[in-house]
């Protein structure tokens, strides 16, 4: 059993390996398969495990919800799944740590004990901000709740004040017996509700794709922890790659914004920089705005385009036309590429997830860092419903809430044309100078419309 | 409103203002467009071509002259051979002309405008300045003029640019020297590079090291450092010790190269000699030289403008004409210069030349026969030091980051180890064992992730997703007892859900990579 522990463990390691490169990344997947029938199967058959007719039906009817889920979901609410999932571990989670808890057959004693009812509480403490982490998280991506950051007066301390209390009920629930330790890590489960609603309700949505794989990070340490109180060596590798893994990833995504790690890991970030009003940035100018037609033949003269994709390109599911775009610039012989700024979108990856839908090659997907320096020798951007990564505020205006976010430098371009529903401003809701310069064109409306007319366009 | 585009007069220029391409843009802009007969003939445009187009062809220079509102020239009006009248005289009275006039040693062009009563924009005044750039004929001329002085060096030259190991013996690569990495310098490094020579590059300013590297040359500094930028992105007058340092590296380059380009100027001076007749004599037999400042009296000392000489076994380019060799090129970007700006000024049906416009000011040379040039000093533009304000708060943050983590880290490691000590006195053997493992787990997440592509962060964390579905382990383990416990019904439900995440997140996983295609 231990050595099918190992195998598993091997196998997630492989797994998690194997997703860091296109070429092995379906080879990943697999491995993280198998790793994980092993797991279950190995722990079915193995001691401990009883019930068998409970285990076959949660199993089925968890399995047929999660294949229904998946195999439905569109591409573009991604980031509304993942979000949910998380959710689920976290209540899983809970649960475990409530069922670890009300088992009568625990009869550990002295420092086995203690250490265990800490490995408990741990565990159901940072399950239960997963949880309501999470579903805060789904709300907002789903937009059934505002996007906007909420900002509770003295939020700090209220965090603060939440997390001593569940700090003394942890004590109380260490001290407790078996029959009263109920009490208090009840009442600690809803703090942590309440504090993981609260660290993610004061989150804005621009920031979403860095708390979505917090979020993820901390389903891996609620998983972590119950197998510590379990004493089960898989659930703590496990739940410890997911969790350091979830948080390199968020770490990555802060340094693209460069944000301070710690303040997206306290919730607190949005915040701090909301507050410095992004007053006299006001830039005067005018607007130019294009229509389609004259967009298609700016596009039919240029040599090179480079296509900057944005949330807005997801929200109108605007990838397949943009593609039928793309194919028929690349066969007039022009070059054609993708610029994927770090926080596109709103999960990270999220814009090649969709590209990749729309079956564009990703070898003409590019990265910031790869795509920057081409900027000047580009004909025409189109900036498709991506708005704050591509302000030259984030590097020449010191009062702009995003500055310092290294961004898409697309006015370097001979004409850049925006796509856009309207001049609403993006997630950090600071006003764009980009709009106003003298070779950036404006094409209102919604973006998959605009792009079947130009493609229409450029057919004729 | 009406162009008009009449044939250069100047012997040996072969550039027409306008191209049939230009023109189709022009008309777009509501332009009508007037070309005279043969116009383009020298850089190959047929009157057939611009007439595809939709341009007029008008015969006789009189004729075309009066024909349109502006005039569009290249160079500036001269004497015409075959009328014996200066240009300047054909422009209709208050007509508006457009072209290189160079307004500083042109007075006598400009009287005669202003007894026309003419407007007069002189594209070679356009501000250099980053929204003007697409008018900037002066850089557009200067990039062309790079390219061909190093082909017109190839032509002279005896042997090949690039180096190359033949049945027959080995051929050395020619080496190239440039001075001066303007627009032109830069130019003419990437043509020698692109021939395959050795290139190497000198400018007084150290700013524009980065971009001559970036074209493929080598940087030559001096021990004597003195920032040679001056405004308008022209370089400035030199101290004489860095001259005197400058001029020992040109002589010890000279005995070298085979090739220098010089292209150095500083405005509204002569241009500075800095290839001596010393440095020719030590330069190799069959060496050339090319002097893209000859026109202002030239880089070296035994230049002749215009003409080719052969002194001390060296040939010697003074080539003025260097764009116009080039003409269907310089035209074609001449004329794109001039449609910008035609379309910066409001094309045909906003025409205006508004005075508060920092590019019209600076070109505009006559108003309605009215001198207002040179425009009023502005205010040398500040450039926010742009890359400063950047790195402050970065150096605040830089000098911040160390001290913290200077104190934070060793006390963090030290409470750290404090604990796990404690740790290791109390906790029982199979704790520790967990901890072991978790740790080490850890470290492993850690190194995995770090080479992940940005793009398959989406696949990666759903995949981490679903695998943070193993705690339907701690579910399983806790399916012992009787149906109806409290412990059994939780257990169930914790299967549940994290079932619901293992089998959710491989299967959407497998939907994404299957889409990853190349």
């Amino acid at each position: 059993m231990t050595i099918a522990y190992l195998a598993a463990g091997i196998l997630f390691i492989q797994s998690l390996g194997g997703l860091s490169r296109q070429e092995s990344a379906r080879k990943g997947n697999l491995f993280g398969m198998l790793g994980m029938a092993l797991a279950v199967g190995v722990t079915a058959f193995g001691p401990g495990a009883g019930n068998y007719g409970v285990l076959i039906g949660a199993l089925v009817i968890g399995g047929g919800i999660g294949a229904a889920m998946a195999a439905r979901v569109a591409m573009t609410d991604m980031p509304q799944l993942v979000a949910m999932l998380h959710s689920f571990v976290g209540l899983a989670a809970v649960l475990v740590g409530f069922g670890g808890t009300l088992n009568p057959a625990n009869t550990l004693t002295g420092v086995e004990a203690t250490i265990h009812a800490v490995e408990t509480f741990i565990g159901v403490f940072v399950g239960a901000i997963t949880f309501t982490g999470s579903i805060i998280a789904f709300g907002k991506l789903q937009g059934l709740i505002g996007s906007r950051p909420l900002l509770l007066p003295g939020r700090h301390i209220l965090n603060l004040i939440a997390l001593l209390t569940c700090v003394f009920l942890g004590f109380q629930f260490v001290g407790a017996d078996h029959g009263a330790a109920l009490q208090p890590l009840i009442v600690a489960t809803v703090i942590a509700s309440l504090l993981g609603i609260h660290l993610v309700m004061a989150i804005g949505g621009a920031d979403m794709p860095v708390v979505v794989s917090m979020l993820n990070s901390y389903s891996g340490w609620a998983a972590a922890a119950a197998g510590f109180m379990l004493g089960n060596d898989l659930l703590i590798i496990t739940g410890a790659l997911v969790g350091s893994s979830g948080a390199i990833l968020s770490y990555i995504m802060c340094h693209a914004m460069n944000r301070s790690f710690v303040s997206v890991i306290l919730g607190g970030f949005g915040a701090e920089e909301g507050k410095a009003p992004a007053a006299g940035a006001q830039p005067a100018g005018e607007v130019t705005s294009i229509t389609a037609e004259e967009t298609a033949e700016l596009l039919r003269d240029a040599k090179s385009v480079v296509i900057v994709p944005g949330y807005g390109m997801a929200v109108a599911q605007a990838q397949h036309p943009m593609y039928e775009v793309t194919k028929m610039l690349r066969d007039k012989g022009a070059s054609v590429r993708f610029a994927i700024h770090p926080v596109a979108g709103r999960l990270p990856g999220h814009m090649n997830v969709l590209l990749a839908e729309a079956k564009v090659p990703y070898d003409i997907v590019l990265e910031m860092e790869e795509i920057n320096a081409d900027f000047p020798d580009t004909d025409v951007v189109i900036v498709c419903g991506a708005n704050d990564i591509v302000n030259p505020g984030a590097l020449d205006d010191p009062s702009s809430p995003i500055f310092g976010m290294p961004i898409l430098e697309v006015w370097k371009a001979k004409t850049c044309i925006v796509m856009k529903r309207g001049m609403a401003s993006g997630y950090a809701g600071v006003d764009n100078p980009l709009f106003y310069k003298d070779n950036t064109q404006m094409l209102f409306g919604d973006a998959k419309k605009m792009i079947d007319a130009v493609l229409a366009a450029l057919k004729q | 409103m009406k162009l008009a585009v009449p044939k250069e007069c100047r012997p040996g220029e072969r550039r027409v203002a306008v191209t049939p391409e230009n023109v189709a843009r022009l008309v777009k802009l509501g332009f009508s467009v007037a070309v005279e007969r043969d116009a383009g003939a020298a850089a190959s445009f047929g009157d057939d071509d611009y007439a595809a187009a939709g341009a007029e062809v008008v015969a006789g220079t009189r004729e075309i002259w009066q024909a349109g509102d502006i005039v569009l020239k290249v160079q500036p009006p001269a004497a015409h051979p075959g009328l014996g009248v200066h240009e300047a005289e054909l422009i209709r009275e208050g007509g508006t002309l457009i072209s290189f006039l160079y307004p500083g040693k042109n007075q006598d062009i400009i009287d005669k405008l202003v007894a026309r009563k003419a407007t007069a924009i002189a594209v070679d005044q356009i501000p250099r300045i980053s929204r003007a750039q697409k008018m900037d004929a002066l850089s557009s001329m200067a990039n062309i003029a790079g390219y061909r002085a190093v082909v017109e060096a190839a032509s002279f030259y005896g042997r090949f640019f690039t180096g190359q190991m033949t049945a027959a013996g080995r051929v050395p690569p020619a080496k190239v020297l440039v001075i001066g990495a303007g627009v032109a310098g830069l130019a003419a490094i990437g043509a020698a590079r692109g021939m395959g020579a050795i290139v190497r590059a000198f400018d007084t300013r150290p700013t524009v090291k980065e971009q001559v590297k970036s074209m493929g040359a080598e940087f030559i500094e001096l021990n004597v450092h003195e920032d040679g930028e001056g405004t308008g992105g022209y370089a400035k007058e030199m101290s004489p010790a860095f001259i005197k340092a400058e001029m020992e590296m040109f002589l010890a380059q000279a005995k070298e190269v085979d090739i220098i380009i010089t292209t150095a100027l500083i405005p509204n001076r002569p241009a500075p000699i800095l290839i001596t007749e010393e440095m020719v004599k030590a330069m190799k037999k069959g060496s050339v030289i090319v002097d893209l400042a000859a026109e202002n009296g030239g880089n070296c000392a035994l230049t002749e403008p215009g003409q080719v000489v052969q002194k001390h076994g060296v040939h010697i380019l003074g080539y003025t004409d260097l764009p116009s060799r080039l003409a269907p090129t310089a035209s074609l970007l001449f004329g794109n210069n001039l449609t910008h700006l035609l379309a910066d000024l409001g094309g045909a049906s906003h025409f205006r030349l508004d005075l508060a416009d920092e590019v019209v000011r600076g070109a505009l040379v006559v108003r309605d026969g009215e001198v207002i040039w040179p425009p009023p000093p502005r205010p040398p533009v500040v450039l926010p030091p742009a890359p400063k304000v950047v790195a402050a708060p970065l150096a605040a943050q830089a000098a911040k980051t160390p001290a913290s983590a200077g104190v934070a880290g060793p006390v963090a490691a030290l409470i750290a180890a404090i604990a796990l000590v404690g740790l290791g006195l109390v906790a029982p053997p199979a704790f520790l064992g967990h901890l072991t493992v978790f740790a080490l787990s850890v470290v492993i997440g850690w190194q995995v992730v770090w080479n992940v592509t940005p793009a398959l962060h989406t696949p990666l964390m759903s995949v981490t997703n679903a695998i943070s579905g193993i705690i339907v382990l701690g579910g399983m383990l806790q399916l012992t007892g009787p149906l109806s416990s409290p412990v059994v019904m939780v257990g169930a439900a914790a299967i549940l859900l994290a079932t619901i995440n293992i089998v959710g997140g491989f299967m959407v996983t497998q939907r994404m990579l299957r889409m990853f295609r190349r």
